[in-house]
């Protein structure tokens, strides 16, 4: 299995996709959600900044990680580059072409490239209707295969996913999580599309389907030649799966860069506090670490803060910070990453002070 | 004499399909200050296991015995076990919106819990319920004890459910799944709340999660279960660096490595799925999904015993020899983590 050796190849520079055109390329993506008030005239009190101003391109072949905290935007963004949302503001492309406001048939024709793998396995399916015709709906809406054929190409599916073809009329009630991940999977496989956008695919299983799926997903990738947007906030799971990854704060991407390079040399403060907060399964290494605890909790995206978003939290912030939005910009490495002060390599973030007075602080005890 | 010594414990279903064992026969034992990790999948059997230690498993039968400061809790009538719960032995939950009731303010149900137990004025107990927010990282507990649960964030739920879980000063504190439903920076701070508490008031923990970086941080000994049974009993350090049981072998392979270096490996996921606990498999329940299985492993259950007399608090249920175990485990399953 040449997997490993496929998706480093197919590696681009963490900033875009080389010269290479991107398979998908988001510029400027704002999505506000309104918060309105009152019955029949709903006036609108505030909005949601839910995706606020992201550019992202994804290269044909890469796997692309998106990690977050909840509320960060993540699984926004996933369902406006899968076009399952409306955008506020900016443009989606597909392949070079505008694909924002497809409408119709049009937009149907796009639908066939763009997939999408939802978290849970339970609420994903539809618990009335049989396997067979889960995975076959696709041939059905698309009017591409009927009768027996319909039923040839979904148990070919159901064989690729891994799903014995006999179980063609069960319910999805009849199988476990792992297996009906493994139904979404060969849902999503039906159309040949080109990108899969998996929103959280494994964060429901347990350890041990975990790896199944996740493997199951890499052997698809390399045999079908397909494009992930890979979404999770399991950061250990993004990193085995990703050649690049963009982390999200409050609706913006604060860094994006090389998968293995985040990892091992984070630039953004955040990034750097969200991996020393994974617990790692090594009693020595967590030992030895020194955890970054950010106090307090995301902050409401309807009134975000001003400056750089993370300033309130940020155990480096200054206060240029308060008042400046760093712009996503290369750092050490051509990295991307939107902060006035990244961390250089070596340093220790647990030891940082901020020279801002900050609200939040640590409890009594 | 431990604190809370746990023997033969079994806990039955009796449903449609037939009787669920969920609990198949675990013996563990905590003492105070110490933090035992459960560690298990889906169905295992970890939280039946401490729910109905505290008598929380309704319409299960449980056998067994469950000795806390002498007494056993099994066997205890159910005013007397009212006592102990809440007061002795706190638990916290894992989705702290569904065990805060959203109807009440959050300091009426500290309060509540602080009454159930003592006879003190409501003010103090008002009082007390503001300096256990405070305690537990609350910002401005003396407004936010009049908030209701859904106007908390899902970490500020976390925090109160422990300040209700301290309120009586516990002995024993079980949390079932204490930061599954957060996210990672704020079960950093959870983790670390619970840390500094238990080193504060000397409170024995026992820690049930499916998350093995969870364990690798918090727990002293780790208890390992697989269909309703303990199949490796350790310290922290020898459940991570010389485990036993092939179980456990799966777990650890399952995880993406840990080293950079070797990133781009594949998984090595445990085969098959997990088993079913109305007619679990013969022998060893985790027989068809191991790779080391011999014959033996098909007819007769392994029992918890010590595999090496060098480490006496090292128990394992599985048939290989020590040999065996000590060669796969150096050349088959240590490399691939």
């Amino acid at each position: 299995m040449s997997v490993n050796e496929t998706q480093s190849g197919a590696a681009p520079a963490p900033g875009g996709s080389g010269d290479r055109q991107p398979l998908v390329r988001l510029t400027g993506i704002k999505k506000y959600f309104p918060i309105t008030q009152g019955i029949i005239f709903q006036r609108e009190v505030g909005r949601v900044h839910a995706v606020d101003g992201v550019d992202l391109e994804v290269a044909p072949g890469e796997t692309l990680g998106v990690v977050g905290e909840t509320g960060c935007g993540k699984s926004t963004l996933g369902r406006i580059a899968g076009r399952l949302l409306p955008v506020t503001e900016g443009t989606v492309e597909f392949e070079g072409r505008d694909v924002t406001n497809l409408k119709g048939k049009e937009l149907r024709q796009f639908r066939r490239q763009v997939q999408m793998i939802f978290q849970d396995p339970y609420s994903s399916l539809n618990p009335r209707k049989r396997v067979g015709a889960i995975i076959g709906d696709p041939f059905q809406i698309h009017g591409i295969a009927d009768g027996k054929e319909r039923k040839l190409r979904v148990q070919e599916l159901m064989e690729v996913v891994g799903l014995n073809p006999e179980h063609y009329n069960r319910f999805p009630a009849e199988f476990s999580g792992g297996q009906r991940q493994r139904i979404g999977v060969a849902r999503a496989l039906a159309l040949r599309p080109r990108l899969i956008i998996c929103d959280e695919p494994v964060s429901a299983l347990d350890v041990s389907i975990q790896a199944q799926v996740i493997n199951l997903l890499e052997d698809l990738q390399s045999e079908f030649n397909l494009t992930y947007v890979f979404i999770a906030h399991d950061l250990s799971v993004v990193r085995h799966v990703s050649d690049r990854v963009a982390v999200m704060y409050l609706g913006k991407v604060v860094e994006l860069s090389d998968a293995k390079r985040l990892y091992a040399e984070p630039k953004h403060p955040y990034t750097g506090a969200l991996l020393s907060a994974v617990p790692v399964a090594d009693p020595d290494l967590a030992e030895k670490r020194e955890r970054v605890i950010l106090y307090g909790d995301v902050p409401s995206p309807i009134d975000p803060p001003s400056g750089c978003r993370f300033h309130p939290r940020c155990p480096k912030a200054q206060d240029r910070c308060v008042v400046e939005e760093p712009p996503l910009e290369p750092k050490a490495a051509g990295d991307l990453a939107a902060c006035h002060f990244p961390l250089e390599p070596g340093e220790n973030l647990a030891k940082a002070k901020p020279g801002i007075k900050q609200e939040i602080a640590a409890p009594a005890l | 004499m431990a604190l809370l010594e746990v023997k033969d414990l079994r806990v039955q279903f009796h449903t449609d399909d037939g009787i669920v064992k969920a609990v198949d026969g675990v013996d563990f034992t905590v003492d105070r200050g110490e933090t035992l990790g459960i560690v298990g999948e889906s169905g295992s059997g970890k939280s039946v296991t401490c729910l109905s230690i505290l008598g929380l498993a309704r319409g299960g039968r449980v056998a067994g015995e469950a000795q806390f400061e002498g007494r056993d809790l099994l066997k205890m009538h159910p005013d007397e076990l009212r006592q102990v719960r809440g007061k002795q032995i706190a638990m916290i939950f894992q989705d702290p919106l569904s065990s805060l009731h959203p109807y009440y303010r959050v300091g009426a149900q500290i309060i509540e819990a602080i009454q159930a137990h003592e006879k003190i004025p409501k003010k103090d107990a008002h009082k007390r319920a503001v300096e256990l927010l405070g305690l537990v990282g609350i910002p401005r507990p003396e407004r936010r004890v009049d908030d209701y649960p859904h106007q908390f964030s899902g970490g500020m739920r976390q925090r109160a459910m422990i300040a209700m879980a301290l309120a009586l000063d516990p002995a024993v504190l079980i949390a079932d799944e204490p930061t599954t439903a957060l996210d990672v920076t704020v079960q950093a701070q959870i983790l670390d709340l619970i840390e500094r508490l238990q080193d504060e008031f000397g409170t024995a923990i026992i820690m049930i999660t499916h998350d093995l970086g969870v364990v690798a941080d918090m727990a002293d000994t780790v208890l390992v279960m697989y269909g309703g049974r303990a199949v490796e009993v350790a310290d922290r350090r020898t459940a991570y660096y010389h485990p036993h049981m092939p179980y456990t072998w799966g777990l650890l392979q399952s995880l993406p490595a840990i080293g950079p270096e070797r990133d781009a490996e594949r998984l090595h996921p445990i085969k098959g799925l997990p088993p079913s606990l109305i007619h679990p498999p013969s022998g060893c329940k985790f027989h068809p999904r191991c790779p080391y299985v011999m014959d033996v492993c098909t007819s007769e259950e392994p029992k918890l015993l010590p595999a090496d007399a060098s480490e006496p608090g090292h128990l394992s249920a599985c048939h290989l020899t020590l040999e065996d175990k000590q060669r796969i485990w150096q050349q088959e399953v240590a490399p691939t983590r």
